[in-house]
């Protein structure tokens, strides 16, 4: 699905976004805007928002302040052009159903209320596993996977909903060597054909790797942009406190750090 | 009695094919419904939920002049279970209070009023009372025909709703957050899911009665998790578990005229439950443990010089 030709407003612009749970802020004033056709990873300390920057940008949670806009609109009237991957820990694998009817499940918006998914959607699902490597296990039930295979599922349940923009909640945590590289080039693909992904990660020491640009957030969004200008130590430094620099000195593009404690 | 003048019973009685068609359906109804309140970690809501539904048959019984009706009685339970489990919610979403914590308290509080309306209508009042005290262990054998086409017509209902939001609901239960990203508004939906659970739990009150109801919601479902791997199955076997479960209760405590239903169905469904732990196509305990020890030898068998685990010794 492509987005409206008429505008050409930001894929997603975060505008003034204020979360709180209770009294306290989980995002403070938020601005953001991602061109589209970028792929940019958002970090940032355990409890920085992250996760909650994702949510409030696909509406689930409700902003004290501020809005969203996908392509210049309401996410309500964009939901059709944005792809969701769930940190993969927030559902039951145990449940009973198989993989294809998972990956189905990316079609359930395009198939509206009552509609039960068929051979097309089957056909759709099966393209997508193939994307992802996981063709094979199709008719396997969701509770005989691999931490990686699971995440792989999910990313098909993404690829299938054929959006413009696709956020992802740490798709790399706890996956195999294999999937992380499968995620990595499914990543690029994605960007190759315009699309606009944000992906929150956990890890540092990937991160310059796997993203053009970069986000990095502690309740507030600290600097974003270009990796080589963003993923400086300074910023780091503000988002996570001095005492992560020295373990990261050996990663830093412009070290301010004394290599020494490499 | 014999199986033979059971079965022409079954058939031509109509006293017992009256209570046998009325508990069949509520096990097939509650087998569907308990399916999704199993996998939505959501066991409790059947227990609260009935447990609730007390005070609202004791007020409605009071407040339309003590009427025997039973579609006024369920209409109260149904009101005051709905507002206990909506309760719920409210309490778990606004405080810290979790929400097993938050389920009991509205059990408690909600059965707890119920039984002293109880008691205090079945001390004050004289003939009229007479029958509301089966709402706490159940007596199919009060079922007449009227009270069977209630139970046919909103176990319909409700399983109706639920074949059409079929899709729906099965995402809801697996991963609701992606439903709502699609655009689905996931509380409503999660309201609708509760409000069908009322109504055929509450439709089971007067058969199996608010302390026993949850088992009849949830052990079908769990019985069936064990068969098999795949959701419209798993609501199958349910809702087959349910009705067997339904139908031997009810002519056990047909024949035994002191036998109240509702434990004499929860004893059915528990001899289920344990033969499907043991035996279950899926996860039968039996065959697992029969798999490991095979396991274990072909591993004796093959590589006893070597063992695994014994690599870092």
């Amino acid at each position: 699905m492509t987005p409206n030709p008429t505008t050409n407003a930001p894929a997603i612009a975060v505008n003034d976004l204020t979360v709180a749970y209770r009294e306290k802020p989980v995002l403070w004033d938020i601005d953001l805007q991602i061109q589209p056709g970028t792929l940019m990873g958002i970090v940032g300390p355990n409890g920085a928002g992250k996760s909650t920057l994702v949510k409030a940008i696909l509406g689930l949670v409700k902003p004290a302040a501020g809005d969203v806009r996908i392509f210049g609109k309401p996410y309500h009237e964009q939901r059709q052009l944005v792809g969701y991957v769930p940190q993969r820990g927030s559902v039951d694998w145990d449940f009973p159903t198989s993989v294809l009817d998972v990956v189905m499940m990316g079609l359930y918006g395009k198939l509206g209320w009552g509609r039960r998914p068929g051979k097309r959607e089957r056909a759709l699902a099966l393209d997508s596993l193939e994307k992802v490597g996981m063709a094979s296990f199709a008719s396997r039930q969701i509770s005989q996977l691999s931490g990686g295979q699971q995440q792989r599922a999910f990313l098909a349940r993404a690829i299938v909903q054929d959006a413009a923009i696709y956020l992802m909640d740490e798709p790399f945590v706890g996956v195999d060597a294999t999937t992380e590289q499968a995620i990595l080039t499914l990543l690029r693909e994605l960007q190759h054909v315009g699309k606009t992904v944000l992906v929150v990660h956990h890890d540092l020491e990937t991160v310059s790797e796997a993203f053009d640009e970069i986000a990095i957030l502690n309740v507030e969004l600290i600097a974003y942009g270009a990796m080589h200008a963003t993923f400086t130590a300074e910023n780091l430094r503000r988002a996570y406190g001095s005492r992560i620099m020295a373990r990261l000195s050996m990663l830093e593009p412009a070290s301010e750090v004394a290599p020494a404690s490499a | 009695m014999e199986l033979g003048e059971l079965l022409r019973q079954l058939v031509f009685d109509y006293t017992l094919r009256t209570i046998v068609l009325g508990c069949a359906l509520l096990g097939i109804a509650n087998g569907a419904l308990g399916a999704f309140a199993l996998l939505r970690r959501q066991s409790l809501i059947g227990d609260s939920l009935s447990h609730a539904a007390l005070p609202g048959v004791c007020i409605a019984f009071l407040l339309a002049g003590e009427t025997k009706n039973p579609l006024i009685l369920l209409i109260g339970a149904a009101i005051s279970g709905w507002l206990g489990s909506v309760l719920a919610a409210v309490i778990t979403q606004n405080t810290r209070i979790k929400d097993d914590a938050a389920q009991g308290i509205v059990l408690a509080t909600f059965f707890g009023t119920g039984y002293v309306l109880l008691s205090l209508i079945q001390s004050s009042a004289g003939a009229g009372q007479a029958g509301l005290d089966k709402y706490l262990f159940g007596s199919a054998a009060s079922l007449i025909e009227r009270d069977v086409q209630t139970i046919a017509v909103l176990s319909i209902v409700a399983l109706s709703v639920l074949g059409w939001f079929y899709k729906e609901f099965k995402l809801l239960a697996f991963d609701g957050e992606f439903l709502a990203s699609l655009g689905f508004p996931r509380r409503r939906l999660e309201l609708l899911l509760t409000s069908l659970t009322v109504i055929v739990v509450v439709v089971g009150l007067q058969i199996v009665g608010v302390i026993l109801m949850v088992a009849m919601l949830i052990a079908p479902a769990a019985a069936a998790r064990q068969w098999t791997n795949r959701l419209s199955a798993m609501i199958g076997i349910s809702m087959f578990v349910g009705a067997a479960a339904g139908v031997i209760g009810a002519v056990v405590s047909a024949l035994e005229a002191n036998t109240p239903t509702g434990p004499a169905i929860v004893l059915a469904l528990t001899a289920m439950v344990i033969f499907s732990f043991a035996f279950g196509a899926e996860r039968g305990l039996v065959w697992n443990a029969l798999r490991a020890r095979r396991n274990r030898r072909t591993a004796l068998a093959h590589g006893s010089d070597a063992p695994v685990y014994a690599a870092g010794d």
